[in-house]
């Protein structure tokens, strides 16, 4: 099995500290904003009935939009951060792990 | 194991003679008696295709890592899949539809937190959990916290959301197969329950993980055909195919009945296009909103959905499978609307709660409306077979929820707690497949105990515990460098017990004095409505209204009985289960109160606490949750 790591050293390090910084700051902007939207469907349907019944396209009236709306929100959310997992947060852990398994060796 | 091959044949035969006997038993299911041999030949199929995958996966299954999670050999695609065959019980796949070709919009609505759930998921815990964790959520909290307080902790919870969900999928997996086909409910739940153990003993997760998969297919296959049928004629054209909808007599007189008094003065089209608005059954919003947060939050919580991210490779598999999974269930529900509405046009409601009350058969009578009708060999054959995929799925997330409970207890409690880690890869395979056989026994006698009950709050129950309890302590101990095992012994026991408690003084319990009001209400107003349809049928002028008269004289008598059988079974009782008059809350969802609670309570007995190796453990912690360092590695095949 591997060697110990220095846990410590890594977490102090600039590129983990920036990685936490970016990831922390995505995720939960992500998450909350995911939570607000899906709330105001209940209870734009339970207080905003009126808007809720106004036909836009034949029978189609925003309360039918605005649920359909919830099902793209939410594709969309895991598509962006899909994405930017892969690009960003993915490369930037792995050289974090090049680096430990270079700092290990080192000592 | 050896004589693995030779129990899944003999299982396989056993299963195969049963469902040759139910040929005999059927007895009035939504599958006419004389066509009871198509529902034969199609659960038979499905059956044998799912025993083959396990007699091959029972040949590979011999580690541990093997028995708990697949070799870690699952693909995202495929675990996307099984995380949809999962998710999507019965009660997303005949409930959702049904609330919707019964109560329109508020059905639709009400499908859209169960996708939401997943961004959860998604965003905080799949990664994570796949980077720091082994096998069961017991090891994901004992990274950092005391490994023995926290793996007891982890088991007692995951067995109780899994006995709640078990039990509303064993209840209602029984009436529905009793529903459908006709076969017996004890028969039902027995049958359910030794395929699903076959299954589970034999092939751990590996069968586990291809049984999902296979029945998720073929649940959105179905879903997939029913739709384009439905919606064709409409030339797949949105406001086409609600036009119909709300200029559907019987969808105007299903509104028409929901809204009583407040229909009076809607011109038809009104009453079509209230349909497609919200209100006809969700009356609460708060209640909505409380079951809400225990979906979004619950979801993430539920052993059975975490334990699928151990099977993938890596980190990045774990992502991909979220992302399938959201592309599967969400497609799944945009599917149901059509699926709902097309029932309540071509079926119509009152056909529908002929056979069940709660709207369950609005997809089957839909497939066999579209084969041709109640007459068809065609029609019939897709009942059958969205019968079969309705059986399947029932099989497939028991098989998912034992897996779960029996890993807590052989794992987490047996060699975590018990042998103190130590035992060999053999003794504890053995250890899982006798606690497999122990969990689904209690299964198949809870189903069996329980039958009649009303069961199905427990769903939403076990999504409440899992928020309550789970969530928090999996959630702060990921991302919060203060908490500790003295945060989640509180935090589990505070947010369960809450969550339970809640639900007991809760609106759902029954309460004798109020169904005993109820009924002698309905008994005051259906006594002279009997009187005056005798008076009118004497003085009836033709045979036709007399037949019609007569119809109703016998509907109304029905409900002036069911009325004194209800004031006769409570007769006597004064208190619900525990004690009251009646309901504490008016709330039926406890999220709202013990989600907040649950994570109070890991904050503050974190802070109450000291504990030198959580401490100790975060800087590691943090690290390999975000990078994946030292993460568990897959079997090389």
């Amino acid at each position: 099995m591997a060697q110990a790591m220095d846990w410590r050293a890594i977490d102090a390090h600039p590129q983990f500290q920036e990685l936490h910084r970016r990831k922390s700051r995505f995720l939960w902007t992500l998450m909350i904003f995911s939570v607000i939207y899906y709330f105001l469907l209940p209870i734009g349907a339970a207080y905003f009935t009126d808007i809720f019944r106004i036909k836009v396209w034949g029978p189609v009236n925003v309360g039918i939009l605005f649920a359909l709306s919830e099902f793209i929100v939410a594709w969309a959310i895991a598509f962006i951060y899909a994405r930017v997992a892969s690009r960003e947060f993915d490369p930037m852990a792995d050289r974090i792990l090049r680096q430990a398994d270079s700092m290990r060796s080192a000592k | 194991m050896k004589h693995t091959r030779l129990v899944v044949c003999a299982i396989g035969a056993a299963l195969g003679a049963l469902s040759l006997n139910a040929y005999a038993i059927f007895k009035g299911g939504a599958v006419p008696e004389r066509f009871g041999w198509l529902a034969v030949v199609v659960f038979a199929a499905i059956i044998a295709l799912t025993m083959y995958v396990t007699y091959l996966a029972a040949k590979r299954v011999k580690s541990t890592q093997e028995f708990y999670a697949a070799g870690r050999s699952v693909s995202g695609l495929q675990n996307g899949w099984a995380i949809a065959g999962d998710y999507l019980s019965a009660a997303s796949f005949l409930g959702i539809a049904g609330l919707i070709s019964l109560y329109g919009y508020d059905g639709f609505m009400y499908s859209v937190g169960w996708l939401v759930a997943y961004i959860t998921v998604l965003l905080v815990i799949a990664e994570p959990c796949r980077n720091i964790g082994k096998y069961t959520l017991g090891d994901i909290l004992a990274f950092r916290n005391d490994p023995k307080t926290a793996k007891t902790m982890a088991a007692i919870s995951t067995i109780t959301v899994s006995t709640f969900y078990l039990t509303a999928q064993m209840v209602g997996g029984g009436v529905l197969v009793k529903t459908l086909i006709g076969i017996d409910y004890e028969i039902s739940v027995i049958a359910v329950g030794v395929l699903m153990l076959a299954y589970v003993v034999f092939g751990g997760m590996v069968a586990t993980t291809y049984v999902q998969i296979i029945k998720a297919i073929l649940l959105v296959t179905a879903s997939i055909l029913l739709v384009i049928f439905t919606w064709a004629p409409y030339g797949f054209s949105l406001p086409g195919f609600l036009e119909a909808v709300v200029g559907d007599a019987k969808v105007q007189a299903q509104v028409a009945k929901l809204l009583g008094d407040a229909a009076a003065n809607m011109t038809p089209q009104e009453l079509g296009q209230r349909f497609l608005e919200p209100g006809l059954y969700l009356k609460n919003p708060i209640d909505q909103i409380s079951l809400g947060m225990a979906l979004v939050l619950g979801t993430a919580g539920m052993p059975h959905i975490l334990m699928r991210f151990f099977t993938v490779p890596s980190a990045q598999q774990a992502r991909v499978s979220v992302i399938w999974a959201m592309a599967i269930i969400g497609g799944f529900y945009v599917l149901t609307l059509f699926i709902g509405n097309g029932s309540a046009i071509n079926v119509g409601a009152a056909q529908i709660t002929a056979i069940d009350k709660g709207g369950n058969m609005a997809g089957p009578l839909l497939a066999q409306f579209i084969g041709g009708g109640a007459e068809s060999l065609l029609g019939n054959l897709f009942l059958a077979f969205v019968a079969a995929v309705a059986f399947a799925t029932i099989v497939a997330v028991v098989a998912g929820l034992v897996l779960a409970s029996a890993s807590a207890m052989s794992h987490d409690i047996w060699v975590g707690v018990i042998k103190g880690e130590h035992a060999t890869q053999e003794e504890e395979v053995r250890a899982a497949r006798i606690s497999a056989l122990i969990v689904g026994a209690a299964a198949i006698l809870i189903g069996i105990a329980a039958k009649g009950q009303n069961v199905a709050h427990l769903v939403a129950l076990a999504f409440a515990v899992a928020a309550s309890s789970n969530l928090p302590c999996v959630l702060l101990t990921l991302y919060w460098k203060r908490c500790n095992t003295g945060g989640i012994v509180l935090g589990m026991l505070v947010g369960a017990f809450s969550a339970i408690a809640l639900v007991m003084v809760s609106p759902n319990m029954t309460y004798p004095k109020i169904e005993r009001a109820k009924a002698e209400k309905a008994i005051e107003g259906v006594t002279p409505k009997i009187a005056k349809l005798e008076a009118d049928l004497a003085a009836a002028p033709d045979e036709a209204s007399r037949a019609k008269l007569d119809g109703d004289l016998t509907k109304a008598r029905k409900e002036l009985t069911a009325a004194q059988d209800t004031i006769k079974k409570f007769e006597g009782q004064e208190t619900s289960m525990v004690g009251l008059e009646k309901p504490l809350i008016e709330l039926r969802n406890p999220g709202l109160y013990s989600i907040p609670l649950g994570f109070l309570c890991v904050i503050i007995g974190s802070l109450l606490w000291r504990d030198r190796r959580s401490d100790e453990m975060w800087d590691e912690l943090y690290v390999r949750q975000n990078t994946g360092i030292h993460a568990e590695q897959a079997t090389a095949h």
